[in-house]
């Protein structure tokens, strides 16, 4: 067997691509679109970052406006899957009030729902959360559910019919990183759909850890918009989310308290 | 009596009713779609809820005409995370 064999593309390819509610997506980076100096530099920014899945929120239209702000003029919805939030809504009726716009809009009937509890931290409501989830999935609607790392919350979104859990790393925008590790690693565990972390990635480094828990796949925004270079940031988060989905795959070695020599420790010149 | 109230209110020459939050008045008779071309807007490129009502057929536009006090959204995709 010829050694190229082994190094071929076909032996760092991700066995199993992202599937939400049936369907592949090309990445497991999902961006937001929010917060970036030009429409310009956003577009540039989503390409460098590879994503299919991008966010879009819900908005009156300014009607003294002096150019057109919505989205679309600057995004190929044929381009990217876009995924409508629910960013903003304090309770479960403003949720779906809002769901229900965005599938107006006539894309698709996929939501990334929050339920803020919280005008400080903007931490989900989690009882308002599972009473959206249950209406919109009614309705029709493939609900991703933005939530709390806690597992029990995750379990009844689950059971709700969330076709995919979104646990946060820490509080929107915060960039502080994954926070609680061990909750996530948990959620990921006892969940059968797949777990998106949402929130709190700073820089590429987070993004690596937390794909290195096993989970399927990092929502971000700020990580990439509020960088002094959102276009490289976004490079750099693609790597990121690629070398910890490789390095879960892979199955890192055991933490060891002592150290182990890598070179042979006999054939030493002089004793 | 009922009818004659409406009857006054639909030969007025103005409707006014609340768009995004402000007022804005109408020639009475005015429709959805009337109401859209006012705002130099594509229909295609937004959602339009009516008295909490989402209006999901856009090729009703132009027959659905304005009542007084109705409350208009307008909405569309921006930028968001």
């Amino acid at each position: 067997m010829a050694h190229a064999d082994l190094i071929s593309p076909a032996t760092i390819t991700d066995p199993q691509p992202l599937v939400i509610a049936g369907r592949e997506f090309r990445s497991r980076l999902m961006v937001g679109t929010g917060k970036y100096g030009s429409n310009a530099q956003m577009v540039e920014a989503i390409e460098a970052s590879g994503a299919e899945v991008v966010t879009v929120a819900v908005r009156r239209v300014d009607l003294d406006r002096g150019k057109d702000e919505g989205i679309l003029h600057h995004l190929d919805p044929d381009h990217y899957f876009l995924l409508a939030n629910t960013a903003g809504c304090y309770s479960a009726v403003d949720a779906v009030r809002y769901a229900r716009l965005a599938r107006a809009a006539g894309f698709n009937e996929w939501v990334k729902l929050e339920v803020i509890g919280d005008q400080q931290t903007l931490l989900p409501d989690a009882i308002g959360l599972l009473e959206a989830t249950e209406t919109l999935v009614d309705e029709g609607f493939k609900v991703l559910a933005y939530t709390n790392e806690d597992l029990v919350t995750a379990l009844k979104l689950e059971d709700a019919g969330a076709v995919a859990v979104m646990p946060l790393a820490s509080p929107i925008g915060s960039g502080l990183g994954m926070l609680n590790p061990y909750a996530i690693r948990t959620i990921k565990q006892r969940l059968s759909v797949p777990v998106i972390v949402d929130a709190g990635v700073g820089t590429a480094s987070d993004a690596c850890i937390v794909m290195e828990q096993g989970v399927d796949g990092i929502l971000m925004n700020t990580g990439i918009a509020a960088a002094q270079d959102p276009v490289r940031m976004a490079a750099a988060m693609k790597a990121a989310v690629e070398a910890g989905r490789n390095a879960y795959l892979a199955g890192r070695m055991p933490r060891r308290e002592v150290a182990v020599p890598s070179s042979p420790t006999t054939g030493m010149v002089g004793r | 009596m009922t009818r004659g109230s409406v009857v006054t209110e639909t030969v007025a020459d103005a409707v006014v009713i609340t768009v995004n939050g402000d007022e804005r008045r109408l020639p009475a008779g005015s429709t959805v779609a009337d109401l859209l071309g006012s705002l130099d807007l594509d229909a295609r490129t937004v959602v339009v809820e009516r008295n909490r009502t989402i209006l999901r057929d856009r090729s009703s536009f132009a027959k659905l005409e304005l009542q007084g006090d109705d409350s208009i959204e307008i909405v569309h995709f921006v930028g968001g995370g």
